[in-house]
């Protein structure tokens, strides 16, 4: 009895979860969608014209799109090289008295607030960006991908190491048995065999730096023109959500077009959670016995 | 056993649902709490200074009285408004009708107070040669039709154009007022600001950026205007004289860019809203709007 109660109250919890998500769905598709009847699907997803509180107000995302494309490619490559060394290290090398006190401290760096790392990226990294890349302005897409691939790159340490970890010990036991050296191993055994997690480890961090908003804000630079570079200063879809909705017609035009680029981050975002989710799957099949 | 577990888990489940009833109802009547002598004033970061003045000093003269000031933006402000979460909404545009509209549907009356007024600087970093510019040469700069500075007799530096973005009113007032340059011969209502010019979350931001940054211009309330940027004289046609912003030439209209700072109450104010809104327009009020860098409402 007390059994089937507790399994039910369990049940409820994760109902509640699954609840949360179809509402926030509900919400956004209600109040994103009407926008489509005043700006037709296609202009809204491919103008480039973002005038939102001029008479007759212009929704045009693609320069955000283009934006949150090059900020996160930034961080990506960045983050990756780094991150999936970071985690060969922790995992095949480190002794584990390193492994036990650096792992917690790379962890340590996702609980920066975001609004910290826009504070340095402010006041320390934009300058140097300007003078390094001779720019007009340091407040650009690199500078808030730079910013961004210390925020991802925890996640991606974190996943990766414990794909690397995962792996059955006997592959490379086989390995040193065959006379590899400790790098062979860890190039030719302990990386493709983990593949499949540390891709995963990759979308989780891409995931992040798409969804960041508060740093982008601060320091992307948050130009309208469609960016050709990453040094150019640009507005990433967050971004533009939080420097209009404060202002916009409840109900209004505006409004309805920043649910709508909400919408569409939600996709995005929605479709890397679920390639890792797959990958990540597959990368534990991999492995039972 | 069990029973306790599953008492703890009943007990857990009741408390967070009296929890979630009680958030949903104090969220409901967060306008009607109190006695009348607390209330709320939120909208526009640049009255924000002024509100929090007047609301420390009639605090202390009228012991009781409780004034919470937020500055999200004149828009949250109106919205708040609109949504009777505020008492007095402070902005630094007049309200649209869209928003009028808005509030009436909702039996909201906005009833508009001039409470000072905010000149607006434009202001370039102290190294820059530039020294005055006409409306017509700011509309260029701000549309992005000029984007050096050699182009008006300066440096041969490339212009960094900065903004507020759409969340401030400032955004919206200089679009009218200097980039379309409404009220001048030269009047184009189809300009808008270029793709180049950086859109910043905070007024802040863009001070810092002009203080670092050797070709960059940003506008600013004369309370924002440090030693660390140059003012720059604004002359509306060319013809008319060039005018430093201060608070002596926005005081007698000189100078041309300023706006009128708002309080929106919802009809009529009543009560201690009344009380503190005479107490803002009054002499002592109007003095301390020039301690904060405004300029009296006159």
């Amino acid at each position: 009895m007390g059994e089937r109660v507790i399994e039910g109250g369990i049940f409820l919890a994760s109902l509640l979860a699954i609840v949360v998500l179809l509402g926030i769905v509900a919400v956004l598709l209600r109040q994103g969608l009407p926008i489509f009847a005043h700006t037709p699907p296609w202009e809204f997803l491919f103008g480039t014209k973002w005038y939102p509180v001029s008479e007759p107000p212009t929704f045009g995302t693609t320069t955000f799109f283009v934006a949150t494309i090059w900020v996160t490619v930034v961080a990506t490559v960045i983050a990756v090289p780094i991150g999936v060394a970071c985690a060969a290290y922790l995992a095949e090398v480190a002794p584990s008295s390193v492994r036990e006190s650096v792992k917690p401290v790379i962890e340590l760096l996702a609980g920066i607030p975001s609004v910290v790392i826009g504070f340095i990226g402010l006041l320390l990294l934009s300058p140097l960006v300007q003078s390094m890349f001779n720019l007009n302005t340091g407040l650009s897409g690199l500078a808030a991908g730079i910013m961004l691939s210390l925020m991802s790159l925890p996640i991606i340490v974190s996943v990766s190491e414990d794909a690397l970890r995962a792996i059955p010990d006997e592959f490379r036991q086989a390995a040193y048995a065959l006379g590899a050296t400790r790098w062979e191993v860890v190039r030719h055994v302990s990386i493709p065999a983990a593949l499949s997690g540390i891709s995963a480890a990759i979308m989780l961090g891409v995931g992040r730096a798409i969804g960041e908003t508060m740093t982008v804000l601060m320091i992307a630079g948050g130009a309208l023109a469609v960016p050709v570079s990453p040094t150019q200063p640009m507005m990433p879809m967050t971004a533009a959500i939080a420097s209009g909705i404060g202002n916009a017609v409840r109900g209004g035009p505006q409004y309805q077009a920043l649910f709508a680029i909400g919408l569409l981050l939600f996709l995005i975002t929605l479709a890397v959670n679920l390639i890792a989710d797959r990958v990540l799957e597959r990368q534990k099949r991999k492995f039972v016995r | 056993m069990y029973t306790r577990v599953v008492k703890k888990v009943l007990l857990a489940l009741t408390a967070t649902a009296l929890l979630a009833v009680a958030i949903s109802v104090t969220g409901c009547n967060g306008n009607e709490n109190g006695d009348d002598l607390s209330f709320d004033i939120t909208g526009s970061n640049t009255v924000q200074p002024l509100s929090v003045v007047w609301a420390e000093e009639f605090m202390a003269a009228n012991s009781g009285a409780s004034i919470s000031v937020s500055g999200p933006g004149s828009g949250v402000g109106i919205a708040a408004l609109i949504d009777s979460t505020t008492e007095i909404a402070q902005s630094s545009r007049s309200i649209r009708q869209s928003e009028i509209d808005a509030a009436n549907a909702r039996g909201v009356d906005p009833n508009e107070i001039m409470v000072a007024r905010d000149a607006l600087a434009f202001v370039v970093h102290p190294s820059n040669s530039i020294t005055e510019l006409t409306f017509a040469q700011l509309s260029a700069i701000y549309t992005n039709e000029i984007t050096n500075w050699s182009e008006l007799g300066g440096p041969d530096l490339p212009i960094v154009v900065a903004s507020r973005d759409t969340n401030s009113g400032t955004h919206v007032f200089v679009k009218e007022t200097v980039v379309q340059m409404r009220g001048l011969p030269t009047e184009d209502t189809s300009l808008e600001y270029g793709p180049g010019v950086l859109f910043l979350p905070s007024t802040s931001a863009g001070i810092s950026e002009v203080a670092g940054n050797p070709g960059a211009i940003f506008y600013a309330g004369l309370a924002y205007v440090t030693e660390a940027v140059q003012a720059v004289a604004v002359s509306q046609t060319g013809d008319d004289p060039y005018v430093l912003p201060t608070v002596e030439t926005a005081t007698d209209g000189t100078y041309r860019v300023w706006r009128p700072l708002f309080y929106y109450t919802n009809g009529q104010p009543t009560g201690t809203v009344k009380t503190f809104i005479e107490y803002c327009l009054s002499a002592a009020g109007q003095a301390k709007v020039l301690d904060v860098g405004y300029v009296p409402a006159g």
